[in-house]
């Protein structure tokens, strides 16, 4: 779907960081994707290396981390990590539960030379 | 060398629909991001909720859509503002689309701005765009599965519309398990069964609006 404009977010977030250390050469890029976005890690790569192209980030290693839901039931407080569709709490069943993580989308850090 | 960033990506998008969300509390119109399928019955909701809401509140429309202005020649043919955005084929708005969209109405004259965002299941949950209230509309020939497929826009919904329920006899559509499913990713939303385009349902999901629209208000003079 719109992974190239995330991508693009991606890109220019660490072009900009990189250009700021006057760095040559990206040589990886480490991002942090929850798991209740709808990014899909396959077609984030693609958009990557197509979007590198003819930047210093081509070639550059894209390190995608995914974060698993996490959430904390607002009546008995307990926390716990779940799936889409199972987001009630193991201890008491309430489905009123906050989310806590899970819908990430962050550029973490660039390796740059 | 390692270099932190530690930025969100979507903070550009974020930051805008911040001051968006701003400028429409400041100008005291609500909003609303209608999400659905291509066809599920958006701009037909739209056009029932004017015609429900129109002799309480100022309403605007803004049409989002990949090419062409028929959805808003639909909304101005009823003497309605409509601002179309043709997105050059992105499948989904953003918050600076938004802004520049607003530009050309007059908000401190509107009550009422409803947004129908490009007919898409997945990209539009992840952009925010300044709005009260996110809504989705599933018609029922898209079938009751679409929850477990589509999870994420069921979950950022704050109401169901369930269209076309005028159909509801022609197709194997389970209510029950779809409101159970839904009830199970956003137990908090109303489900609001409705033909669009025969006025069947609109005025409860109207209720709703007017009702949410006046705590809006009732919260910014507080
Ligand atoms: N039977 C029935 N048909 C409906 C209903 N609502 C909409 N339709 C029909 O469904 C078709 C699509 O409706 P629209 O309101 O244009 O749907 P949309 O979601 O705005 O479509 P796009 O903007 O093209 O994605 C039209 O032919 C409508 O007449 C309904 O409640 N019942
Ligand atoms: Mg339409
Ligand atoms: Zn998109
Ligand atoms: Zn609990």
């Amino acid at each position: 779907m719109h992974e190239m404009g995330i991508c693009d977010g991606i890109l220019s977030a660490s072009l900009d960081a990189a250009a700021k250390e006057n760095a040559t050469r990206v040589n990886s890029i480490d991002v942090t994707i929850g798991d209740l976005t709808e990014i899909q890690g396959e077609a984030l790569q693609f958009a990557f290396g197509v979007l590198t192209k003819d930047t210093i980030a081509e070639n550059a290693v894209l390190n995608i981390t995914t974060v698993s839901a996490l959430s904390r039931c607002a009546d008995c407080a307990a926390e716990f990590s779940h799936g889409r569709f199972d987001a009630k709490c193991p201890e008491c069943g309430s489905y009123m539960c906050e989310l806590l993580q899970g819908r990430e989308l962050r550029v973490d850090a660039i390796d740059i030379d | 060398m390692r270099v932190d960033i530690a930025k969100g990506i979507l903070e550009k998008n974020d930051g805008l629909a911040a001051e968006n969300r701003r400028m429409f509390a400041e100008s005291g119109v609500f909003v609303v991001d209608l999400m659905a399928s291509p066809g599920a019955g958006k701009t037909s909701t739209i056009l029932a909720t004017i015609a429900a809401l129109r002799d309480r509140y100022r309403i605007a429309v803004i049409e989002g859509d990949i090419a062409s202005r028929v959805d808003a020649e639909k909304i101005s043919a009823h003497g309605i503002p409509a601002v179309q955005i043709n997105t050059g084929g992105a499948c989904h708005l953003e918050s600076d689309m938004i802004r520049r969209a607003v530009a050309t109405l007059d908000l401190v004259e509107l009550d009422l701005l409803i947004i129908e965002n490009v007919g898409n299941l997945v990209c539009p949950t992840d952009f925010d765009l300044g709005e009260n209230a996110k809504v989705m509309i599933l018609s029922v020939p898209e079938g009751h599965d679409k929850p477990y497929k589509y999870p994420n826009i069921f979950q950022v919904a704050e109401a169901v519309i369930l269209n076309k329920y005028d159909t509801v006899s022609f197709f194997d559509f389970d209510e029950a398990e779809f409101r159970e499913v839904v009830g199970s990713l956003n137990p908090a939303a109303p489900i609001f069964p409705m033909a669009a385009t025969k006025g069947d349902g609109v005025d409860a999901w109207a209720a709703w609006l007017t009702d949410r629209i006046e705590a809006a208000r009732a919260g910014e003079s507080a």
